[in-house]
């Protein structure tokens, strides 16, 4: 049975079934088979992915606006590649970007971490905790990211309420969605609290993916707890914690609903990610070439920092 | 597994059109006897749909409405109309969406119609026949009828200027009675004044002013400052010239004083608020004084807590160069995508005459009819009626070019960016302003 | 981790240990959970008691939210109100108390149904087509697999606004702006690529003894699928069925620049539900929590595939 490739046995086996309509669906070669069954697949995403991506790409070099569907289509070449690369304001969005992405991630990390490690202890009820800590990754960015507008309200909110209960100061004496310095860290609290979770749950197959017989040699070899945790559990814990960074990262550089309902870029454009000036640019100016040629360069990062990271990550896991 | 196969097929074709073509053709039911009208999410909206209650008696056209809250309002039905989208068969679309509209065939034109059925533009007051209804401005081109009139206003507590203590303290600080502002200092003063000040046992604030940030709330709020000090759109004698119009001096100094006022009295968390969150901060008892659009003014007057005689109304104050307001209102108009447009034309008709205007009015609706508004009885039919005459005679309104929607959003972001987020100085916030407009105007090829 | 070790393991950790890592993970849980806690206490909260301060938390119950929620009403002169005749349900009479008469149902009914069938759409067909790739890409020999299985990754990097350019062009050409057709389309291509991978790991692990079996007592190559592999695939293809729902029910961006009326789902609708002034939180949070509902049962049943669902199958537990 195991001598025999699997397709030579069905071609054989297909012959054998008989003949009629039901044949030439059932008794399909593999070949036929496979792209019959991978088809339907490839065509919606060249339809509905590639197709759109390529118009994109063209539209990148005109002028062309969708709100004026009428007016002459121009060739600009690559001027909008080159006023965007030198727009003071899209450096000033991707800044408020990666801040936004460096500290969602290492917040999510450092307490995902932590709170895997402290799961991977196994205490009583850790189960129904897990999940319970799971849940607000599970909801619409959009519909709870509104509702914390609620919670940061400087009066009546519960979060000013409640850090000034912890702090002493007045809860209207700070404004966490009005204030610019306190606005980039206001989404960065929300989506640190969506998805530490995830984080967690990713290290949390780490830690466990170590067998213990590598802790019980460290035991024999009087290796300390601390040392342990430094020489084994983090290293081999590091390619997950790393696909979870990878992860983090780009669903934070393609940001729009969470931070689009609870600051909408404000206060003047201290929270203004990419894709709210994307956004802004696309349906609001309607400045339809202009923002093709951002969306480009938007893709082309993520693309490329996803693939030198996913490099990186291969060395480490190789290792 | 043949039948499986079938089955399979017929359960796929079946999810498809139940889903998708059924939902294509959902707007099919309507066929002539459902109209949807489109607009903002305010208590005028509610008004229109009490109103229209008469239209579908009468014409057995049925009504449904779409209305949205106005920091969604100019996105929603902007990306709606350049959808090509037949969601709305009417819309009442903002005066500076009419610019782009006409220019690009989203809205019927309306000559023919009010040719055939008589309605003259001359029936109307002529500032909400230029700001509603004509592209270009200025010439008798008409995409809408007015049906909004509307323009920034006032109101104050009334019942806190009654106070003795207030007024005492007032005398002792200010060495005049307080009263309705006569101009943006006299208003700064009161609003200090109250800022921070305990009224009842409840710390209350000055103003609430205009501050949102994310459609077009900090500039219908500043404009209201900048008029007022000399700011100007462009050169009257030579168009889009805006150097030294739009960023002169006193433009500056009224920006200034704008973010001055938003400074020293507007209540705690106010750098996001525009017209629900006036009202909120006004109705809670939080503000003395609250900027907004007259359209408010009939509920306020209505509301059990702050309305009746605990509130008065007044006209936005002159300052040093001009009084006058910010436009506000709206016309209404025929989707050109519409697959009811008899229907909606039939709904414009009916709006027009001189009786629905007047209960439009008594709905609390702003009617723009000559018949309502220059009814001799018509200054003393509300608290805030003169007010609102009174303004409708100094409004200015923004650019209403098909590239409003830029030049808003160039104006949100510097003046949100000077006014709130503390950067940079108001004569670079207007520079700023001006380099942006005028790189918007060059992509539209206009020649200045 | 194994069976094997007793409680005198070195690896296990001592009671101490546990307790401290209980006690910080509990907190945690319950820091995290106050958000989600507001939002249901404020669904039955009053609009006063929603906004007062210190905020309350202990008030008396009450339905208003839901009502405000489900109803549009408009506001009235006390003499109209007395002229009507009683109250019809619970709803007018709490809006009757307001001087406010109900003036019809609100759009928040239609908006859910179409995110139901928006989400149960997509779901349905990238399944569908997820299991056939799956199976395609699993047990045949496909020339450039891997590339086109990056191919299918790579289509989840776009940010969705850039997506949303060509498909508000290419939707406004076609007729599907605003449809419930062309929102189940794009789901189904973005969810599909989420589809294929999981998918394909879970078919990965099912012997193909199985089928070759099954071939050689007569069944075709189309038969083993249908009746060897879809039969074990099925706790997978739930799974991934779930993962795709909850894709499609939450999403928001695509869904507020792609559609207006018709076809709009309930994320782009539940935060502009505004009351008489700014935002009517108790309404807000009562259309947030009837929304929230069917995810959190979701996540308790998946939380064994939690795992695998959200890492695109790339960590398998």
């Amino acid at each position: 049975m195991n001598e025999l490739s699997a397709s030579s046995r069905i071609t054989y086996r297909a012959v054998m079934v008989r003949p009629g309509v039901a044949r030439r669906i059932r008794g399909l070669s593999d070949r036929t088979l496979a792209w019959l069954f991978i088809t339907p697949t490839i065509v919606l995403l060249l339809a509905i992915n590639i197709f759109p991506l390529l118009w994109t790409i063209y539209l990148s070099f005109t002028n062309y606006r969708a709100n004026r569907a009428n007016a002459p289509t121009i060739w600009l070449g690559a001027d909008w590649y080159q006023s965007i690369l030198t727009d003071p304001d899209i450096w000033a969005a991707m800044q408020v970007t990666a801040h936004f992405v460096i500290w969602t991630v290492v917040i999510e990390t450092v307490l995902g971490f932590g709170l895997a490690y402290l799961i991977d202890k196994k205490f009583r009820g850790h189960g129904m905790w897990t999940t319970i800590i799971l849940l607000p990754m599970m909801l619409s960015p959009a519909v709870v990211g509104n509702f914390w507008t609620f919670l940061y309200q400087p009066q009546i909110g519960l979060f000013n309420y409640v850090v000034a209960f912890f702090t002493g100061r007045a809860a209207s004496s700070f404004q966490m969605l009005g204030d610019v310095t306190l606005s980039p860290w206001a989404i960065v609290i929300v989506d640190a609290w969506m998805w530490t979770p995830y984080v967690m749950l990713i290290c949390l197959a780490g830690l466990r993916s170590i067998p213990d017989y590598i802790y019980e040699a460290a035991e024999v070899d009087r290796a300390s707890k601390w040392r342990q945790f430094w020489s084994i559990t983090l290293p081999m814990a590091l390619p997950f914690i790393m696909l979870a960074v990878l992860f983090r990262g780009i669903e934070n550089f393609k940001m729009f609903d969470m931070v689009n309902l609870l600051t909408g870029g404000g206060p003047g454009s201290t929270t203004e990610v990419a894709s709210i000036t994307l956004k802004r640019a696309a349906f609001e100016s309607w400045r339809t070439g202009y923002s093709s040629a951002f969306a480009i360069i938007l893709f082309v990062t993520v693309f490329g920092l996803a693939n030198i990271y996913v490099k990186a990550l291969n060395k480490v896991k190789s290792r | 597994m043949k039948q499986t196969l079938k089955a399979l097929a017929v359960a796929c074709g079946a999810t498809v059109s139940a889903f998708g073509v059924g939902a294509g053709t959902t707007p099919a039911q309507a066929q002539g006897k459902t109209i949807t009208l489109c607009w903002a999410a305010w208590d005028p909206a509610n008004a229109l749909v009490e109103l229209s209650k008469d239209f579908t008696a009468k014409s057995g056209i049925g009504m449904k409405f779409e209305f949205v809250p106005w920091t969604n309002y100019a996105d929603r039905f902007l990306n709606e109309l350049n959808s090509h989208g037949s969601l709305c068969d009417l819309i009442i679309g903002d005066s500076q969406w009419i610019g782009g509209a006409a220019e690009n065939g989203q809205y019927v034109k309306l000559n023919d119609f009010f040719k055939k059925e008589g309605i003259s533009m001359d029936d109307y007051m002529p500032a909400t026949v230029v700001g509603y209804s004509e592209w270009p401005k200025n010439t008798p081109n008409y995409w809408a009828l007015p049906a909004m009139g509307d323009a920034v206003g006032w109101t104050y507590r009334k019942d806190w200027f009654a106070r003795p203590d207030v007024q005492k303290d007032f005398k002792a600080k200010y060495g005049r009675e307080i009263g309705v502002p006569k101009t943006l200092d006299e208003l700064k003063d009161i609003a200090q004044f109250f800022q921070g000040r305990e009224i009842d046992g409840k710390k209350v604030y000055g103003a609430s002013i205009y501050t949102e940030r994310g459609s077009e709330g900090i500039t219908m709020g500043v404009s209201n400052y900048l008029y007022d000090y000399g700011f100007k759109y462009d050169d009257p004698k030579k168009p889009y010239a805006m150097d030294g119009f739009v960023n002169s001096a006193s433009a500056v100094k009224g920006l200034e004083a704008y973010k001055e006022l938003y400074k020293c009295c507007t209540p705690p968390g106010a750098s996001n608020s525009y017209m629900s969150e006036g009202l909120d901060a006004f109705k809670s008892g939080q503000v003395a004084l609250q900027m907004n659009f007259f359209a408010f003014f009939p509920g306020l007057y209505k509301d059990p807590n702050v309305g009746g005689d605990k509130i008065g109304f007044f006209v936005n104050p002159a300052g040093p160069a001009a009084q006058s307001t910010q436009l506000g209102g709206q016309g209404i108009s025929v989707v050109t995508y519409s697959k009811n447009q008899a229907e909606a034309l039939q709904y414009i008709k009916w709006f027009s005459g001189g009786d629905v205007q007047k209960k439009w009015w008594a709905l609390g609706g702003y009617s723009c009819a000559k018949s309502v508004l220059n009814d001799p009885s018509f200054p003393s039919s509300a608290p805030f009626a003169k007010e609102f005459l009174q303004s409708m005679g100094m409004v200015v309104d923004f650019w209403a070019e098909p590239s409003y929607a830029q030049l808003l959003q160039a104006e949100q972001k510097r003046v949100h960016d000077y006014v709130v987020a503390d950067k940079g100085t108001a004569q670079e916030a207007l520079d700023g302003l001006v380099k942006d407009w005028k790189a918007i105007f060059k992509e539209e090829g206009k020649k200045f | 981790m194994t069976s094997a070790t007793t409680a005198h393991s070195v690896v296990e950790p001592s009671a101490t240990t546990r307790r401290v890592a209980g006690s910080l993970v509990v907190l945690y849980a319950i820091i995290t959970m106050i958000p989600l806690v507001w939002i249901m206490l404020t669904a039955f909260k009053s609009p006063d008691d929603a906004i007062s301060y210190p905020p309350k938390v202990m008030f008396k119950p009450s339905l208003e939210g839901f009502c405000n929620l489900f109803t549009t009403r408009s506001r009235q002169t006390p003499e109209f109100i007395r002229s009507l005749g009683p109250p019809q349900g619970l709803c007018d009479s709490i809006a009757r108390d307001r001087n406010m008469v109900v003036a019809g149902p609100s759009n928040y009914v239609p908006r859910f149904v179409n995110s139901l069938i928006i989400a149960f759409g997509s779901t349905l067909l990238a399944v569908a087509l997820g299991t056939l790739s799956a199976y395609g890409f699993s047990r045949f020999r496909v020339p450039l697999k891997d590339d086109l299985l990056f191919f299918i990754l790579s289509t989840r990097m776009m940010p969705p606004i850039a997506v949303a350019i060509p498909i508000y062009l290419m939707y406004r050409t076609i007729g599907l702006s605003d449809t419930r057709l062309g929102m189940i389309l794009l789901y189904t291509s973005v969810n599909v690529s989420l589809a294929v991978w999981l998918l394909k790991g879970f078919i990965d692990e099912i012997p193909r003894e199985y089928e070759e079996a099954a071939m050689i007592d007569g069944y075709t190559r189309f038969q083993a699928f249908v009746k060897v592999v879809l039969p074990q695939a099925t706790t997978g293809i739930a799974a991934t069925a779930i993962f795709c729902l909850i894709f499609a029910w939450n999403e928001y961006a695509f869904a507020v620049l792609l559609t207006s009326g018709n076809a709009q789902t309930a994320p782009p609708f539940i935060p502009i539900i505004i009351g008489e002034g700014g935002q009517d939180w108790p309404a807000v949070a009562a259309g947030t929590t009837l929304f929230l509902v069917p995810i959190v049962v979701f996540t308790v049943l998946l939380r064994k595939y939690l795992l695998r669902g959200i890492t695109f199958g790339a960590v398998r537990k």
